[in-house]
């Protein structure tokens, strides 16, 4: 970095919420990976005095933030949108037993949905939790702000929401370093009227959150995160987060009310500036949250009623839905063959879909890069609805359907979502006698999120050994009478295997076991590579149909068959591109013309 | 610092635009820049269409370019130097690299690749510099440093002298490849100068 200054730094939103975490001395730092939340702990584990981990989902991961916080020390919690579903429960009585040590969780909302299942506006979870939510519009604030939100917990005994999106996450702009406040050790200090939340305990500390929330909203009137910039009156503008910054490049003279912190409101700061100007409009992505709230307080405003409330916001956006007549004339687009994101060249998970793409199952599918075997031309996915659901709803299936259903229903899952929240389906499906098949994708890593351990993984979030947990014994513990274990990379006996599970009249498990092919591991083979004999291809097309990135089809011209020595009615040749090919062999297993063979050295 | 401006980078996962990109900002910041760059990670990454936008000027709010505004646009693939023509404008600068990279419809024999797909920037008036930076990798004796190649082609239209260009490479680039990433970068400008 040749910045004149060491202490200006060039970061992205994560990373300068990691920094700011060290800054902000915590002391305990848990979450599960999800993007776009996810470097924020792969970038505090980097720095020295913090403990972090990967906790098996984000339920356990705030659980853990909040001991550590009852201990006394300040925690920290991270995941993204969906994951504070599952977080939901004790964040909502973690509202009333507030803390010790300041905790502040951080989510990472995903509006346009770049890398999710919803675009929820987590915005409500402040409002019904009743808890202070921040709200950065980039990197260096978002430092800043993490710092101020520990504060604030301490300050108000409440646990505090940061709320970052994609286009904080994962921007890049100027960070300034700043002085770290020591990490203070915890201690074990009884306080149960505080932190035991029984009936008659949990009543007063209702009583007391209302009071904190009154505080709040009092300290926001004047906290400097909440601003007036003055400007042209005409009209007003009240935004927060990153549409904050759209309305700065798309009304550069308009005075603005920046909200960096969206709940609670500052009830009089927005009459003082509703007073100040002839129309006042509310920016915000997603949903009308401020705008509802500052209705509620009879301010006209006007909002959703021209901003969009689906999908990311930007400057031209943001003009455009207020001024009309501001459009600019685009080059359309031309049309081209669409480019999705595929499994990459040697995915385990391909050889499965593949499998399952011949089978006449339902398949009830997760959340991971298997995903994509929803894609043509595997296309062998029937649903995914979020992390987990994949073992329950093909049980639901099952019992829906009745007699019969054991050999139609088959669920997939990795081995990563599999211990965030499958493991307690798969008890459900056994407990109540599903007959169903569970195919546990187990690639030794959470890969989707870019190859995060687990556990399952055998290290820790820092690469150290840890306890592995056995995919194999589980099942059986909890009752599956028939498990299996498969190479996917063998696709042909990988579906003798996958027929004779769903025929069983029981729930079975089908254990895939294959490293996902971006371990590091994996990348330093010595490479060796498949080719294609091209003399004896037979343009059956077997090996297209996997849909490997390394595989691709040429049809041949008029008379080229003959020409080039193949049968007259062959329509063109597969080619496998060497330097593609990461080895696993599934085109092999699957070519009955002898047309591929194994080479060492690409 | 006079200047301002915006520069699109597209391509296909796996290719190095991360790099480029980085590269580009750091050169910019230490020119006395403000910038501001927006990736998208996760399920995105996975082989399909990749693009880094990189804004640059004395203060930077918005870290998304808006369409129709992009000046500058590094195209790592020829398709991916056309799927994103709303965002450019006539005289904009589309740096491209000369290669194919086929997507699974095309590779799977289901549809064609465009022929003469640059025609499309040609015949709007869009400035087009093509690079085989393959090839140019492959003379500098390292074939991973095409992205490098890129940057070089890039570098004359931005308001950053080479030198400054040269010393992020050293700083940012292991010293295993950084001789290569330097005559990569030189070979790139050789192109556009």
């Amino acid at each position: 970095m040749t910045n004149k200054n060491k202490d200006t730094l060039w970061m992205s939103g994560n990373e300068a919420i990691a920094l700011g975490a060290y800054e902000a001395g915590v002391k305990v730092a848990s979450g599960y990976p999800g993007t776009p939340s996810t470097e924020i702990m792969e970038n505090l584990s980097c720095y020295e005095g913090v403990y972090t981990e990967w906790a098996p989902n984000e339920k356990v991961g705030l659980e853990v933030a909040i001991g550590a916080s009852f201990a006394g020390s300040r925690a920290l919690a991270t995941m993204k949108h969906v994951g504070l579903n599952v977080a939901a429960d004790p964040l909502f009585t973690a509202s009333y037993t507030g803390i010790n040590g300041g905790l502040v969780l951080v989510c990472a909302d995903d509006p346009e949905m770049h890398s999710s299942q919803n675009e929820q506006d987590n915005r409500n979870y402040a409002f019904a939790a009743k808890m202070p939510m921040l709200e950065p519009s980039e990197p260096m604030e978002a430092k800043e702000m993490l710092k101020t939100a520990f504060d604030l917990s301490e300050d108000l005994d409440t646990p505090v929401i940061l709320r970052i999106t994609t286009r904080i996450a994962h921007v890049k702009g100027v960070v300034k370093k700043g002085e770290r406040i020591a990490a203070t050790d915890g201690e074990i200090s009884k306080n149960p009227s505080k932190l035991v939340m029984l009936p008659g305990m949990a009543r007063k500390r209702r009583v007391y959150v209302e009071e904190r929330m009154n505080r709040c909203q009092n300290l926001a009137e004047t906290a400097a995160f909440n601003r007036i910039e003055k400007g042209d009156t005409k009209r007003g503008f009240i935004t927060s987060g990153v549409s904050y910054l759209y309305v700065k490049e798309a009304f550069p003279d308009a005075a603005v009310l920046k909200l960096g912190m969206c709940w609670p409101l500052p009830e009089k700061k927005i009459r003082e500036f509703a007073g100040m100007v002839d129309e006042l409009y509310v920016v915000e992505e997603l949903d009308p949250f401020m705008e509802i709230h500052i209705k509620a307080m009879g301010i006209d405003c006007r909002g959703k009623d021209c901003v969009p409330n689906q999908g990311e916001l930007n400057t031209a956006i943001v003009r455009n839905s207020i001024d009309a007549d501001s459009k600019l004339e685009l080059f359309e687009e031309v049309p081209l063959p669409m480019r999705p994101p595929n499994m990459c060249a040697g995915c385990p998970h391909r050889g499965i879909f593949f499998n399952l793409s011949r089978m006449k199952v339902f398949v009830s599918g997760d959340i991971g890069c298997y995903t994509l075997g929803f894609l043509p031309p595997l296309s062998a996915m029937d649903s995914c609805v979020c992390m987990g659901a994949s073992v329950s709803i093909a049980h639901g299936i099952a019992k829906a359907v009745g007699e019969g259903a054991h050999d139609k229903v088959v669920s997939v899952i990795g081995d990563s979502t599999f211990i965030h929240s499958g493991i307690t389906g798969l008890i459900n499906s056994v407990y109540n006698d599903s007959a169903s098949t569970l195919i546990i994708l187990d690639n030794r890593i959470t890969a989707m999120t870019g190859q995060q351990q687990n556990p399952a993984s055998g290290y820790n979030m820092k690469g150290e050994a840890a306890s592995q947990l056995d995919l194999e014994a589980l099942c059986r513990a909890v009752g599956v009478k028939h498990v299996y274990k498969v190479n996917p990379h063998d696709v042909p006996e990988t579906r003798k295997v996958m027929k004779e599970a769903v025929e069983q009249n029981e729930m079975s498990v089908v254990i895939s076991e294959a490293p996902c092919v971006l371990l590091p591991e994996m990348k330093e083979r010595k490479p060796v590579s498949y080719f294609t004999n091209q003399e004896n291809c037979v343009g059956c097309m077997s090996c297209i149909r996997l849909g490997c990135p390394a595989i691709s089809w040429t049809t041949f011209a008029e008379g080229e068959a003959e020409e080039r020595g193949y049968r007259k009615k062959q329509k063109g040749i597969s080619k496998i591109d060497e330097i593609l090919c990461n080895d696993c062999g599934q085109c092999a297993s699957l070519c009955k013309f002898n047309a591929i063979t194994r080479k060492e050295e690409k | 610092m006079e200047g301002s401006g915006n520069i699109l980078f597209s391509g296909v996962g796996g290719q190095g635009i991360l790099l480029a990109s980085e590269i580009t900002a750091y050169s910019l910041l230490a020119a006395g820049h403000d910038a501001k760059k927006s990736e998208v990670h996760g399920m995105a990454q996975r082989g399909g269409s990749v693009t880094a936008q990189l804004r640059y000027g004395k203060k930077v709010y918005s870290p998304l370019i808006e369409p129709g505004q992009a000046d500058i646009q590094v195209a790592f693939e020829m398709m991916e130097a056309v799927r994103y023509l709303p965002y450019l404008h006539k005289g904009s600068k589309v740096i491209v690299n000369t290669q194919k990279i086929l997507p699974p419809a095309v590779a799977t024999g289901q549809a064609e690749y465009p022929a003469d797909v640059l025609d499309n920037l040609i015949k709007r008036e869009i400035v087009v510099v093509p690079v085989d930076a393959f090839d140019l990798a492959r003379e500098v004796g390292e074939v991973r440093t095409a992205n490098v190649v890129m940057v070089g082609a890039m570098s004359p239209f931005l308001p950053v002298n080479p030198e400054v260009y040269e010393d992020i490479i050293r700083a940012r680039v292991p010293a295993k490849f950084r001789d290569a990433n330097l005559r990569a970068f030189e070979a790139g400008r050789r192109v556009s100068e």
